[in-house]
């Protein structure tokens, strides 16, 4: 994919009108753009709802997933395009696939990836968790492990494709039934850089600014 | 629309693959000058820093409080303060005004007073400041020497054919973690075959890396990192005083080391405040001034993408450049790191630190194909070779390398799989085969070469970490079989870390193991006819590429 000129001007001109928001709307109260409800998404918010505070898991047999502060609020999708809520599917499907289920949060406090993995990981009964942030960056984590380290990650997001979210998901519910998978294969591209790093960090940032230091995670209800 | 061919033409050209965008101060998407950059100010009460660049002392950060405490000279600051910035800006290119005049000035400076300063000159003007301000007179090079599989055969025979090219320090890293003590010691063997004293380094966690350093297996360390806002820093869990106390366990150690930083570091982690990318970075040249630490790598690094994306953002890598050098430290210069899809641009940001040398005009040079380069790739590789040694020939300028014969390189690395094959036979380690060496000899990457057995290697790596194994094992492993030229380079290797010589600023070894450095090859540029001059041997070196055509050649 190209970096098209016009989206990178539209993304700046909406995190900046979301700056401008943001800024009138503290003065009065908690900031409203990270409200679902006011977003204009194309129809795609309606499909993630809140439906309360994230709860630790009983269930060995489950994974979740969770999700940056951004996604499927002030974002849609994934560096290269892919749709948030495919990226959910894929995932989902690829855990179910192994008889294993999925729960959806969506992490607020930070928009750092291991963070937002590794909250997964230790709400779920299982432990294991997986860490999507909006951009597509993505990592396998379990609550034992130190932050920084991991399952698998997989730090490439253009890189990443459909399949590899399924992939991703199975690996999660082997890892789950105390299996030791192959790795997901991984590309290595290393033109990515000079393609993506830019937009890499304006996601990253406009990620960032939907994060609230103190807020908890909150369940989601994913209507595909 | 009906499309212009000619747009289309330039649309399909390389150049448009790579990513731009806009400048956007507020969250610090700027090189330069951001409005949200500090005005340079000082004020000092009895001895001491009370408020820096317009913040006073109550509302310091942990970087500020560290730049206060312990990079500025108090007794320097308020006048070097009062000076116009221009004026500072024109000695710096001024050749009347040696280095050490200008050192005396800089370490008064803060952060955004030196920032002022830069901002006056053009790219042109940093090359004359930066062949002035490096620290060692003689410019050099750095190399990175990795492959996808880690195999140690083919690290060796890099490693061997690298040194002998020219580069006097070399890199190694992962793609398995696991790894590490084999590529360490692979291209530690590897090296000291293609030429005494070349040191070498391994990049991977830092309890490791260190723990690798002090076995023996490597003689320096450049991947530590500093940041210039305080959250990026409490996100990787460190501070400026922890960074400085890792800096002097391997001080103790004998072990050379440097910083690493770079512009865009922080916009990328999404936390820059809002300030240019040169400003925080100058905050990080500042900490590393601060620390003690004889030397930076930087030239934004992994994030050249950022800066190289946005208006001047070349021009402030080159700036990064420099300030570290006006503060008297080592710089390896970057150029480490796939930046453009574009050979053009590739070229003409490499020629900003090949023109007027710098210490290492690249920190990571990949001796190897690209696609096994486990820093993700370099701005230059091994493909690369003969346009740069074109390059310094076309432009009588010394970038650290040498023509080379294919005999001398065949027969290089062949030495150097051998030298690790017997290595790896003494001291237990998985056996290496003589079609490996083979393969390795000629292999121009990983894709040539005989896949060997991970498992076992890796192994064999774990209990090498926990065995009492140390370089002197390795000397002793090379002198048993014959190997006696290579077990006495790695011998004197060893003992340099006991002398100690090599933690001067900007040091490295000449092929007699006589230390170059700031001390005692300071630079001495004082315009035309001074500072670093190729001798004639040299240059008679860098001109005889042989497929150059003579009259003997043609017959005539």
């Amino acid at each position: 994919m190209q970096i098209n000129e016009n989206y990178i001007k539209s993304i700046i001109a909406q995190v900046l009108s979301e700056i401008d928001l943001g800024e009138a709307q503290n003065k009065i109260g908690p900031r409203q753009g990270a409200d679902p409800e006011k977003n204009d998404d194309g129809g795609q918010n309606k499909k993630f709802k809140v439906i309360g505070p994230a709860k630790h898991g009983s269930r060995a047999d489950e994974v979740v997933i969770g999700v940056g502060p951004a996604f499927g609020l002030g974002q849609h999708k994934t560096i290269v395009d892919i749709p948030h809520l495919k990226v959910l599917r894929e995932i989902i499907a690829g855990i179910e696939e192994e008889g294993v289920s999925a729960r959806v949060i969506r992490v607020k406090k930070t928009s750092d990836l291991a963070y937002i993995g590794l909250t997964a990981a230790k709400l779920a009964g299982s432990g294991i968790g997986i860490g999507v942030q909006s951009r597509g960056t993505t990592i396998i984590h379990q609550k034992d492990l130190l932050p920084l380290n991991n399952l698998e990650l997989f730090p490439q997001a253009p890189l990443l494709t459909p399949e590899t979210f399924r992939l991703i998901g199975k690996n999660a519910a082997k890892y789950v039934k105390g299996e030791s998978p192959d790795p997901v294969p991984t590309l290595n591209d290393q033109m990515a850089r000079p393609k993506y790093q830019a937009k890499a960090a304006l996601l990253h940032i406009k990620e960032t600014e939907f994060v609230q230091p103190d807020a908890e995670p909150e369940e989601l209800s994913v209507n595909f | 629309m009906r499309r212009s061919k000619r747009f289309e033409v330039l649309e399909s050209r390389p150049v448009n693959q790579d990513g731009l965008v806009q400048e956007w101060p507020e969250v610090g998407l700027i090189a330069m000058n951001s409005p949200n950059d500090p005005v340079p100010g000082i004020r000092i009460q009895d001895g001491k820093i009370v408020e820096l660049d317009g913040k006073p002392a109550e509302e310091f950060d942990m970087i500020d409080q560290f730049i206060a405490d312990y990079a500025i000279d108090v007794s320097a600051a308020e006048k070097v303060m009062a000076m116009d910035s221009l004026e500072i800006a024109r000695m710096l290119v001024d050749i009347n005004y040696p280095r050490e005049e200008i050192i005396k000035l800089t370490r008064g400076m803060t952060p955004a007073k030196i920032v002022d300063v830069v901002s006056h000159l053009n790219v042109v003007e940093m090359m004359m400041a930066l062949q002035k301000m490096r620290a060692r007179k003689t410019p050099s090079n750095q190399c990175h020497v990795t492959n996808l599989q880690d195999n140690p055969v083919l690290l060796a025979a890099d490693a061997a054919e690298a040194a002998a090219r020219g580069f006097d320090e070399m890199e190694t890293t992962v793609a398995v973690v696991r790894y590490a003590p084999l590529n360490a010691l692979s291209i530690l063997v590897g090296s000291q075959t293609g030429r005494g004293g070349v040191i070498t380094q391994c990049a991977i966690e830092e309890a490791t890396e260190l723990m690798l350093g002090m076995k023996g297996l490597t003689s320096y360390a450049e991947t530590v990192s500093v940041y210039g806002t305080e959250q990026v820093f409490v996100d990787g869990d460190d501070t400026p005083w922890s960074k400085a106390f890792l800096a002097s366990a391997y001080a103790s150690r004998g072990l050379k080391m440097r910083f690493t930083s770079g512009t865009g570091s922080e916009v990328q982690m999404g936390y820059a405040e809002g300030k240019s990318m040169l400003y925080l970075e100058t905050r990080c040249i500042m900490i590393t001034k601060g620390a003690g630490v004889q030397g930076l790598q930087n030239g934004s690094i992994s994030c050249i993408g950022i800066p190289g994306a946005v208006p001047s953002g070349i021009r402030a890598v080159l700036a990064e450049n420099l300030i570290t050098t006006m503060l008297d430290l080592e710089v390896a210069s970057g150029n480490d790191q796939t930046f453009s899809h574009s050979d053009i641009r590739r070229t003409a940001r490499m020629l900003m630190q090949m023109l007027p040398g710098t210490d290492f005009i690249f920190s990571g040079y990949s001796a190897v194909p690209n696609y096994d380069n486990m820093f993700a790739g370099s701005n230059f590789d091994c493909e690369d070779f003969d346009d740069y040694l074109l390059l310094q020939r076309d432009l009588m300028v010394d970038g650290g390398l040498r023509p080379v014969k294919e005999d001398e390189i065949i027969a290089v690395r062949n030495k150097a799989a051998r030298a690790l094959q017997a290595v790896f036979k003494e001291l237990g380690l998985p056996l290496i085969s003589d079609e490996e060496v083979e393969a390795a000899t000629y292999a121009h990457g990983s894709k040539d070469i005989v896949k060997r057995n991970v498992v076992e290697d890796l192994k064999a790596a774990e209990e090498l970490m926990k065995s009492k194994i140390t370089g002197i094992d390795v000397v002793k492993a090379l002198a048993k079989n014959n190997f006696n030229d290579v077990a006495e380079n790695l011998l004197n290797l060893l003992k340099q870390r006991v002398s100690g010589d090599y933690l001067h600023t900007s040091a490295i070894f000449d092929k007699s193991f006589n230390v170059l450095s700031a001390v005692n090859n300071p630079n001495d540029y004082r315009g035309p006819g001074t500072g670093y001059r190729l001798s004639k041997d040299r240059w008679e070196e860098i001109k005889n590429i042989e497929r150059a055509l003579s009259p003997e050649k043609l017959g005539v």
